[in-house]
């Protein structure tokens, strides 16, 4: 540094000049939110009685559960509690013990896995109707001592899906119709799936179909294996972004109702919700309402196609519908 | 928390040795006869794997070694290989050649690369030049070198690069199910028809198999090595 006092004393006129812009430029940011934020009556408030209230928001490890543990938990930010993200649990089976041990608050569960998984309902019993699913799903929940809140609007499953290409060549429009077909086709999906009732078990048990092959791979890859064309058949996800996105897939109807439907339950720890108040409740009620399969396959298709972060697909969420400015 | 340990423990054992139903009904799971056959899969792959390491990357660490340079090459190929995450390179060549036996193969002989072509080129640098040059002036051609002199010298490094590999591929063979190839992993990944005590036996069969080869390893090591250099214990670089 020079030494020159005039010289010193034109940088601290520049330095103070920068800053003073800087400040006010921040200032006029924060005018012009607050000026175009009171729109929707969707908005969550905060609300300061909620600061220094914690809570873990938990989710299991792929992309709808991503998305779904980030809406959850940015929606509870807005209204002030002090959230904690633990988004990428293994399994269901992790999820419920971190659950049932603490270490999570909440998290989003599939009443179809909930049922089949932890009270040991075999699929074939899951009930098709989504609404006695959820009740269901509920009063067990509830023996364990856990709050479950409104199911969400979609609805999501497993489903065997192909190319529709190929679907059209085989002519097939349900599982039923691989009858016969089914020997010469090969079929993927995750490596749960060889031993699964709702899933390789009950295709061959329920349908009576024998495959060519089944090989496990990777969730992530379910859509990869038929475009390469290694998979005649795999294991979709009706929520799936690829399925809104084109017609290159097509989903064969489950007529026997082996894969069952489900709808998305958002389960928390009793003590959580009684010591964070009313504004929990309303807050996960109220941000989940726009989640249709639209929306959900949407928000896939921006995680999964546009690669973009579950936590930027959430945020557009609740900015799009008006939940937080 | 001591009681729960070996609850566990008992409850893996008892998968091992019993068939149980699976957490989501339906099929029969564990016993011997699966254990079995998962163990077969399991060495298959990564036998596969690790003689492919070896035939590419012995010969290179080898041939490096005897000519004495790229000794920069051999340890930045080393360890860039170890830096390679298996997933994602399994993902990567979905792309190329599917998913299955060949893709599982490929990337965990990637894996076995990095130890194996090291060991190879120290063991063979390490080689007492002394030994080297009497061989070259009693008139043995490089090949011969090589062969009679470099090579038995250099068995118990050498070895124990091979056996690294091994551990490390047995190990990450794990993952194979992930991409069309049912291994002893299957059981750590499917929880949810396994169950927890599927997980704790997958974890334990994976450790005995990796120490069963590591002791069959250091079998072949020991015939292996020259009775001289037994006498001598030469040290063994990692």
């Amino acid at each position: 540094m020079s030494k020159d006092p005039r010289l010193r004393a034109v940088f601290a006129l520049l330095a103070t000049l920068v800053l003073a812009l800087g400040v006010t430029a921040c200032g006029g940011d924060d005018d012009d939110d607050g000026d175009g934020g009171d729109t929707g009556a969707n908005l969550i408030e905060e609300n300061p009685d909620n600061n220094g209230v914690q809570v873990t928001v938990g989710s299991k490890n792929f992309t709808e559960q991503f998305i779904l543990g980030e809406v959850y938990a940015q929606a509870l930010e807005a209204a002030g509690y002090d959230v904690k993200k633990q988004l990428n649990l293994g399994s269901e089976q992790i999820a419920l013990r971190a659950l049932e041990d603490g270490e999570i608050d909440a998290y989003p569960e599939y009443t179809s896995t909930a049922l089949t998984s932890f009270f040991d309902i075999p699929a074939e019993d899951v009930p098709a109707d989504a609404q006695e699913a959820t009740d269901e799903t509920e009063t067990q929940f509830e023996d364990l001592g856990l709050t479950v809140f409104e199911p969400t609007p979609f609805e999501s499953a497993n489903a065997v899906g192909l190319l529709t290409e190929q679907a059209d060549e085989l002519g097939v429009e349900s599982i039923s119709d691989l009858e016969g077909q089914s020997e010469d086709l090969t079929l993927y999906g995750s490596p749960e799936c060889r031993q699964r009732v709702d899933c390789l078990v009950g295709l061959e048990d329920n349908y009576g179909l024998q495959f060519r092959k089944f090989t496990p791979v990777d969730i992530g890859l379910r859509y990869e294996v038929l475009d390469k064309g290694d998979a005649d058949l795999s294991i979709l996800f009706t929520t799936d972004a690829q399925l809104s996105e084109s017609d290159e897939y097509t989903i064969l109807e489950d007529d026997q109702g082996l894969l069952p439907a489900g709808n998305v339950l958002f389960v928390a720890r009793t003590e959580t919700v009684d010591e964070a108040g009313s504004d929990f409740s309303e807050v996960v009620e109220s941000v989940q309402e726009d989640l249709s399969l639209e929306v959900l396959q949407e928000l896939n298709a921006r995680v999964d196609l546009d690669k973009e972060e579950p936590e930027e697909a959430a945020s557009a969420y609740l900015q799009e519908f008006g939940y937080v400015e | 928390m001591k009681l729960a340990f070996l609850d566990a423990f008992t409850g893996a054992l008892d998968f091992i040795f019993n068939q149980r139903e699976a957490q989501t009904g339906g099929v029969e799971v564990g016993g011997l006869g699966q254990v079995a056959d998962l163990t077969l899969d399991h060495v298959e792959v990564s036998a596969i794997a690790l003689t492919g390491s070896l035939a590419i990357a012995m010969p290179i660490g080898v041939w490096l070694g005897h000519r004495g340079r790229g000794e920069l090459l051999a340890v930045a190929i080393g360890n860039a290989g170890r830096a390679v995450p298996e997933l994602a390179l399994i993902a990567f060549m979905v792309a190329f050649v599917g998913v299955g036996l060949v893709n599982v193969s490929i990337a965990l002989l990637v894996l076995g690369i990095p130890p194996i072509l090291t060991n190879s080129f120290v063991a063979i640098r390490q080689v007492d030049r002394d030994a080297v040059e009497a061989a070259r002036g009693m008139g043995m051609s490089e090949p011969e070198i090589v062969g009679k002199v470099e090579l038995p010298l250099a068995v118990p490094t050498l070895m124990s690069g091979v056996r690294t590999a091994a551990i490390a591929i047995v190990a990450t063979a794990t993952i194979a199910p992930l991409a069309g190839v049912v291994t002893l992993g299957d059981l750590i990944l499917s929880r949810n028809v396994y169950g927890d005590d599927g997980v704790l036996a997958g974890a334990i069969l994976v450790a005995v198999l990796a120490l069963v080869v590591e002791l069959a390893l250091a079998g072949v090591q020991r015939l292996l090595t020259p009775r001289g250099v037994l006498l001598q214990r030469a040290p063994a670089a990692v």
